[in-house]
């Protein structure tokens, strides 16, 4: 983690040893370009980047390059999503290409939920390539120069390479493993899946910390507020991979009428509060799913404001 | 094997709709084994079809002939003398039946009456497994005789993705999550290092991907 490799803000803001605070914004499902706009706007100096999902649970919306180019003209720096579901190796590097001319720095490399989820369940999916083949790829462009089948690229497009993470998926075991093989093919930060299960997760850093895997990779833990009970039972039993302990359902159940959301963010914050502390963690990946508007105050209760310039 | 299921019944009639002699074609191979083209099966095609022609006053001509293949060129010669007696052969091998026929016997309709759905096998009597993808380069060895390729639905190589739970997959939980089978035996048979190699990307072109295939036995070529 020498010089830079890419010179985006989160690169930096991780690089300077800052603990970092990303968020998460999902394109609307049309061209409703005032709308995103209205997404980002609260998101602005909250956060060090910004996630844009690419069809978040296979259902179509605007492009994931398209609104993050809209991001980076709003003045807020994008970590692109992109997943092998709906692009074959041409695409990927083609679009690789085109987000990096465009400005963007960060990309998140995912699988992706399989269409099944979605609202296309019908359409034929390609999964060329996986996750981690794509994450080597982009390393690849980035540090050879190089596109799949070893041709020169003209000016290579130079990103700080993400990836996902999930302790709570099956094999447990196997799971720090799997992180160790992402971060060796070139991973540059991991950002986690939501954690509920706080004592699962501390079981899990600490493998990875026992592994070294710290120190040659950030990793933003995952924080997704819960806003109902209705939220955490569908998470809990309808979310595959998804891990999210009765205590806390209890916990939200016994918050009383009208105040379950607050509870949820309580819970949030107290996550905030201990991963701070918690060795092997380099930041916090706040995914406040439809509730962009509460970022804010999220961020200004955890008290990672104000967001570090440099 | 082959593995396929008949059409519902209502897409067969539709499509035998305006004809009146039909010969039922069925085939000893796969189709045969997982009960869905043999001689059983087309006898009880053929009595449905006579039942539902008299159903709407049609007295069709139905027959039946099972052949030892249809994807063999030496057993669909066999129908030579028969195919012009029938406005259509209806075949029930799986696809690759009815386009033998079709090229065998020109002038005539030839018809599918299942859908060809997966390379498997039996796993219980009655219950049949997609195992093969027919991807043209098989990599299992590496996997402990497991193909993600066919039986991850993402077809990973670095596998498991994250939606893998409780040794099930994420689009549905009548389907196993062959990843978790292939942690769980190379963690049992201390191979785990196995999984820490990065799989590099598959290439593609000996699957479907690299257009219609053909194999090309050299020494068997007259």
């Amino acid at each position: 983690m020498s010089e830079l490799k890419s010179g985006s803000n989160l690169e930096k803001v991780l690089k300077a040893g800052h603990f970092a605070f990303t968020g998460e914004c999902g394109p609307p499902k049309g061209a409703n370009v005032e709308h995103l706009k209205e997404k980002i706007a609260p998101l602005k100096g909250m956060v060090d980047a910004v996630n844009v999902t690419d069809n978040q649970t296979a259902v179509v919306r605007m492009s994931s390059w398209a609104a993050s180019t809209i991001m980076c003209q709003e003045g807020v720096e994008p970590n692109f999503q992109m997943v092998c579901r709906d692009r074959n190796r041409l695409a990927i590097q083609s679009d690789i290409l085109g987000v990096y001319a465009m400005g963007i720095r960060n990309m998140l490399c995912l699988s992706g939920d399989h269409q099944r989820f979605g609202n296309h369940p019908q359409s034929k999916n390609v999964y060329d390539i996986d996750s981690m083949q794509l994450i080597a790829l982009v390393k690849q462009m980035r540090d050879e120069g190089t596109f799949m089948n070893g041709e020169a690229i003209d000016v290579p497009p130079r990103l700080f390479i993400g990836a996902a993470s999930n302790p709570f998926a099956d094999p447990f075991e196997f799971r720090v493993y799997r992180l160790a093989k992402k971060i060796e093919a070139g991973a540059d930060f991991i950002q986690t899946q939501c954690i509920y299960n706080m004592e699962k997760f501390r079981q899990f850093i600490k493998r990875a910390v026992d592994m070294g895997l710290h120190e040659k990779c950030y990793i933003l833990a995952g924080v997704t507020p819960m806003k109902s009970v209705g939220m955490a039972t569908y998470m809990a039993k309808q979310v595959p991979g998804m891990d999210v302990p009765d205590s806390l359902i209890q916990r939200l159940r016994g918050a009383g009428k009208g105040k379950v959301a607050e509870e949820g963010i309580q819970f949030a914050l107290e996550q905030i509060e201990e991963f701070k502390d918690m060795e092997g963690v380099a930041g916090v990946h706040l995914m406040a799913i439809e509730w962009e508007h509460r970022v804010p105050e999220i961020a200004e209760r955890a008290g990672v404001l104000p967001r570090p310039v440099v | 094997m082959i593995v396929a299921d008949r059409k519902p019944l209502k897409e067969i009639l539709e499509m035998l709709k305006g004809y009146n002699r039909i010969l039922v074609v069925g085939c000893k191979g796969c189709v045969s084994v997982c009960n869905v083209g043999g001689s059983k099966e087309v006898g009880i095609l053929a009595s449905i079809l006579k039942i539902a022609g008299k159903k709407n006053g049609l007295n069709l001509k139905v027959d039946e002939k099972t052949l030892e293949r249809q994807c063999d060129p030496e057993y669909v010669e066999l129908l030579k003398d028969m195919v012009d007696d029938y406005d259509v052969i209806l075949s029930m091998a799986c696809g690759v039946g009815p386009q033998f026929l079709s090229e065998r016997y020109p002038e005539s309709r030839c018809l599918p009456a299942v859908n060809t759905t997966f390379f498997g096998g039996a796993v219980q009597h009655g219950v049949w497994s997609e195992r093969c993808a027919g991807c043209g380069t098989c990599v299992i060895h590496f996997f402990d005789g497991m193909c993600p390729i066919a039986r991850c639905s993402k077809s990973l190589l670095n596998g498991p993705c994250g939606g893998s739970a409780d040794g099930k997959c994420e689009i549905s939980k009548d389907v196993d999550c062959i990843w978790d089978m292939i942690v769980r035996k190379k963690m049992e048979q201390g191979r785990l290092d196995d999984l820490l190699k990065f799989m590099p990307a598959k290439d593609w072109t000996t699957a479907r991907d690299g257009g219609p295939r053909k194999s090309v036995r050299e020494e068997l070529v007259q």
